[in-house]
């Protein structure tokens, strides 16, 4: 794929990071003389690489960005990855430990079927070639949090290999103008997640807990492929949805079970790629765009300036904005990897390998996790799309809210309103007081037969659509909007009807 | 009673001969007399007592758990054993009470063996003398022996006996003397380049190196994970046999063993080996052999060809490569395992708080003594980056050849192998330590250590005494998961040769009681 450019237009000037405030994206300006008016942001600009008549003034160069990524997602299980101990993410410290776990001397490792079934089904679902026969390998650091001194990975031969990952970003302002691109995926390997070090600078000690020591993990290793950070997260929300549809990680970032480290470079076009960096621990799809675009403005005007890009690890800051060196273990070291000699190769089979008479607990068969695969989002998507006739973007919104697809389906099952006229008022009246009320969909005080019912109405023409949208509103905690329901009922009975009693009968059946 | 082999004392236990707790006691004495032979780091006397009580109970109501019920056993202390302290003879280990038992302790246990104690080795079981570990050097019975002393009064004469006693071997040394000298009936080691077989050849016991993935290693404080196999020590090849059986199998806390399920055996005995072929690897005729040794392992393939069975001579051409492979891979290994101990979830730990980095660095200056520290250095410049294709792949590869020099004999047609153990019969120990650990582990290891880079089983019989008259043992060399096979030969070799028993009644001349009234069908004390 083509590689998006970056522009630099302002030769010479450094980029001035004002208005450090949380809030503001990225606190850096548009540069001076781009055409890319009423873009948010840099990562747009990348997106759409802007080709101007007028050439580049002397000394000015275009600049391309190259991003890769590793992401770590925690493996949904119920136990460690080669220990028996229970994986739960609330524990008590140090509750979840086994003598393994702890690095006791003289234990060694069991290798959990369902880790290796997970790694399988992910691999196989981001079309990746599954490896018949894969290694351990042993990373060594001294860290407080890994106790044994190492990490039991992947690194010789992961498990899966060369696959690739669809995802889709809009270049333009509307969501309409949304483009799929392809980021390929190196490897999937499995890992040992280490444990957690939580240090009290007040008693300047450091307490370790261990309950998250040995958690398998997928190392989930993607191409520099992307150019911006906008890309960047898209691709990992995808991702996070692929997770979550398998069952394979629950892959919540803010609870650590999705983390994502970036490499990023910049160079000019036509020439070699530029020295990396590594921006750690990334746990929100937010802060990965802007630890990314950040570092690739940090990287231009670095360069631009004269100076050079240190092959180093920098975590972001999402306090101030910005990427900052790393120190301490995370900084460039050897590994001195190692074969794991406590584990034999792991080999899998297929329908044709399967060893006769081989215990089913002993072997795990891919043709057996290829038909037990669920839909994909990819899927899903295309399906409303085309069952429903709903735009793509709409089929992005209804898969991007935990729980949204499967209320819009329970609606459709119940109302006989067109399925467009179900979509917009999921996505733009229901979801709207969702995000308004700040809740989950789970948490919804209307059910998905309310909103059919009401759709009911509206479709018979029974009320109009501002008395439903009125009905939400009540709904949603506004009392005043009763007043509207009563005058409404008031002019349908002719005024008639005692506005008391309309009023009781109405809380009696908006409260039901 | 105590110098009978574990399948007479079983029998004894069986008919009532004998009780479990009165057997246990003889050892407990004997264990205090012996004392100054150093074998054993910690003596589990109230554990092992209340063993002997249970299985006393057991005896009377008929429920015997089978042939090791009531049997004083001891264990290396690189085992970990539940309750009882593991130090590895390290400082960094030394408190540390592991709160699982090894997959083999747990089996013996199972099987109503008494567990007398933990045995001497060297620090974290890296040495061929069992001289480098915190607790001191282990001293091999046999300078004590009626055999050895007589010998060397006709010899020469004032010299100090007392300071010139002779090293075990390593580093399972305190297993072998602990079987030696009778304290126990069956003792394990660990044998990663010939830990069992070394000392077993010195102190005159049997020594066995099970094939790798035949025995768990869960709970075995490792060295190299991919050469250590469990080791046992016992005074025949039938005992070794009968503890073979019950320890071997697959265990699914340790991923490397086995699957096929394994039933206890019988060794049959041999009558006729007109069917056998034993291979003579030429290239174990080094220079260091001592004439001695030499002349003995001719004496044997001799012994075997007189008997009708086919004696060859085949080559194993990569074997002189074995021992600075054996060095890459073992190092290298071995900075990996040790890496574990930082001072932070147990044992040792410095006092130095100024720093996680200067904790981890002050404990482990602290918990290591030099040969540990060596290996720990060495291994890690093995698998720098810029080493690792240099070294420790290449060392991978000299060991696939090794391996296959192997295969590449036992498909020729050969059964087993027919090797020395060592180079010579065990020095004293102040000619030992003129060599750095490092010398010494590689030419002690050399005709042990390319089977275990190989998993193959193998053997060390002791054969005859030497001039001094101190024990000489000969190795088997069997294919991969033939045990059985291998230790059926050995036994044959056993019967034939009829190893002299040590004669250790100086060294206890009063703990008569012991052994009075004692009807000694196979051993003489006196």
């Amino acid at each position: 794929m083509a590689t998006p450019m970056l522009r630099w237009c302002c030769p010479g000037r450094r980029w001035i990071f004002a208005g450090i405030g949380g809030g503001s994206r990225h606190g850096r300006g548009v540069p001076t003389g781009s055409t890319s008016s009423g873009k948010k942001g840099q990562s747009s600009v990348a997106q759409q690489p802007l080709i101007t008549a007028q050439k580049p003034r002397k000394g000015e160069r275009e600049w391309a960005a190259v991003v890769g990524l590793e992401i770590h997602a925690q493996i949904a299980s119920n136990s460690k990855l080669f220990s028996g101990s229970q994986v739960d993410f609330a524990a008590p410290p140090n509750s979840l430990v086994s003598f393994f776990d702890a690095s006791l001397p003289g234990t060694l490792p069991v290798l959990n079927r369902r880790c290796v079934e997970a790694a399988v089904m992910t691999g196989l679902a981001l079309d990746c070639h599954i490896n018949r026969k894969s290694l351990f390998d042993r990373k060594h650091y001294f860290y407080a949090d890994l106790p044994a001194g190492y990490q039991i990975t992947q690194q010789r031969l992961p498990i899966a290999v060369n696959g690739s990952l669809a995802y889709s970003v809009c270049v333009g302002k509307r969501w309409s103008q949304m483009v799929t691109r392809t980021v390929g995926v190196k490897q999937i390997q499995l890992e040992q997640d280490s444990g957690k070090s939580l240090h009290d600078n007040l008693r300047s000690q450091t307490l370790i807990d261990l309950n998250r020591a040995g958690v398998g993990l997928l190392e989930v290793v993607l191409e520099p492929d992307m150019s911006c950070g906008e890309e960047a997260a898209a691709a990992v929300r995808e991702l996070q949805l692929i997770l979550q549809a398998l069952g394979t990680s629950q892959a919540n970032m803010a609870e650590g079970q999705l983390r994502v480290d970036a490499n990023i470079s910049v160079h000019h076009p036509g020439e070699p790629l530029g020295v990396r960096t590594e921006v750690k621990n990334l746990n929100s799809a937010r802060f990965l765009a802007k630890a990314i675009d950040y570092e690739i403005q940090r990287q231009i005007s670095e360069l631009e300036n004269g100076g050079k890009i240190l092959n180093e690890t920098r975590s972001f800051d999402y306090k101030l904005g910005c990427t900052v060196p790393m120190r301490d273990k995370e900084g460039k070291q050897d590994y001195r990897f190692m074969p794991e000699p406590n584990l034999p190769p792991l080999l899998l089979y297929d329908s044709g390998s399967l060893p006769t008479g081989a215990d089913p607990q002993q072997v795990i068969d891919i043709d057996q996790l290829r038909e037990r695969l669920p839909e994909l989002p990819r899927v899903t998507r295309e399906k409303l799309v085309r069952q429903y006739g709903m735009l793509p973007e709409h089929s992005f919104a209804l898969l991007n809210e935990v729980g949204l697809l499967e209320f819009f389906q329970n609606v459709i099952k119940e109302t006989r309103a067109e399925p467009k006229k179900v979509t917009s008022w999921v996505l733009n009246t229901f979801l709207g007081f969702l995000k308004q009320q700040n809740l989950a969909v789970s948490e919804s005080p209307v059910t998905p037969s309310a909103l059919a019912e009401l759709l009911d109405l509206l479709d018979r023409k029974a009320i109009s659509s501002s008395a439903a949208k009125q009905v939400t509103d009540v709904k949603k905690g506004n009392p005043r909007a009763i007043n509207k329901l009563i005058g409404l009922v008031r002019r349908a009975t002719l005024g008639r009807a005692d506005p008391t009693v309309i009023k009781e009968v109405l809380e009696r059946q908006l409260s039901s | 009673m105590l110098g009978r082999t574990l399948r007479e004392v079983s029998a004894a236990l069986k008919q009532g001969q004998v009780s479990p707790t009165e057997l246990c006691q003889r050892c407990l004495s004997l264990i205090k007399k012996t004392k100054f032979l150093n074998a054993y780091i910690t003596v589990s006397e109230e554990v092992a007592l209340k063993q002997a009580e249970e299985s006393e109970k057991r005896y009377k109501k008929g429920l015997s758990l089978g042939d090791l019920d009531g049997i004083p056993v001891a264990v290396k202390d690189n085992f970990s054993t539940a309750g009882i302290e593991t130090t590895c003879a390290s400082n960094m280990l030394k408190g540390y009470v592991p709160p699982y038992n090894a997959t083999v302790v747990q089996k013996l246990l199972d099987q109503g063996a008494l567990l007398m104690g933990k045995t001497n080795l060297d620090e974290f079981a890296m040495g061929s003398g069992s001289t480098d570990g915190i607790f001191g050097p282990v001293k091999n019975p046999w300078s004590y022996s009626k055999q050895y002393r007589e010998k060397r009064k006709q010899k020469s004469h004032g010299e100090n006996e007392d300071s010139d006693w002779l090293i075990t071997g390593g580093s399972s040394g305190g297993s072998a003397a602990a079987v030696s000298a009778f304290t126990c009936f069956a003792a394990l080691g660990s044998d990663t380049g010939g830990s069992t077989r070394n000392p077993a050849a010195h102190c005159g016991v049997v020594g066995l190196k099970p094939s790798y993935g035949l025995v768990s290693r869960h709970g075995l404080i490792p060295l190299v994970n991919s050469m250590d196999v469990p080791g046992i020590l016992t005074r025949c090849v039938d005992d070794a046999a009968i503890v073979l059986g019950i320890l071997a199998g697959h265990d699914p806390k340790d991923s490397t063993t086995i699957q096929d399920p394994v039933k206890p055996f019988t060794l049959p005995s041999l009558t006729d080996v007109s069917k056998l072929c034993i291979g003579i690897p030429k290239e174990y005729l080094t220079p260091e052999l001592s004439s001695e040794v030499r002349s003995l392992w001719s004496k044997a393939a001799n012994l075997f060809e007189s008997e009708g069975a086919k004696v060859i001579e085949v080559s194993l051409p990569h074997t002189s490569y074995s021992i600075v492979c054996y060095h890459v891979l073992c190092t290298s290994e071995v900075a990996s395992n040790m890496a574990r101990f930082d001072g932070l979830e147990y044992g040792h730990r410095c006092d130095t708080d100024v720093s996680t980095e200067a904790m981890y660095a002050a404990t482990r200056r602290e918990g290591f003594n030099d040969v540990v520290r060596e290996r720990i250095l060495s291994g890690n410049f093995f698998l720098l980056k810029e080493n690792y294709e240099n070294y420790f792949v290449k060392a991978q590869k000299v060991r696939r050849l090794i391996a296959r020099d192997f295969v590449n004999v036992f498909n020729s047609g050969v059964d087993v192998l027919l090797t020395p153990t060592t180079l010579s019969e065990a020095v004293p120990h102040t000619e030992f330590i003129r060599e750095d650990n490092r010398t010494r582990s590689a030419q002690d290891d050399i005709f042990t250590q390319a089977v275990n880079m190989a998993g193959l089983p193998a053997v060390s019989v002791p054969m005859a005494l030497s001039s001094q008259r101190l024990p000489i043992g000969l190795q088997f060399i069997g294919r991969a998961f033939c045990d059985q096979q291998l230790l059926t030969v050995a036994k044959w070799f056993e019967k034939r040769v009829q190893f002299p028993v040590i004669q250790l009644q100086e060294l206890m001349d009063d703990c008569s009681s012991i052994f009075e009234n004692e009807k000694l069908a196979s051993v003489s004390l006196k």
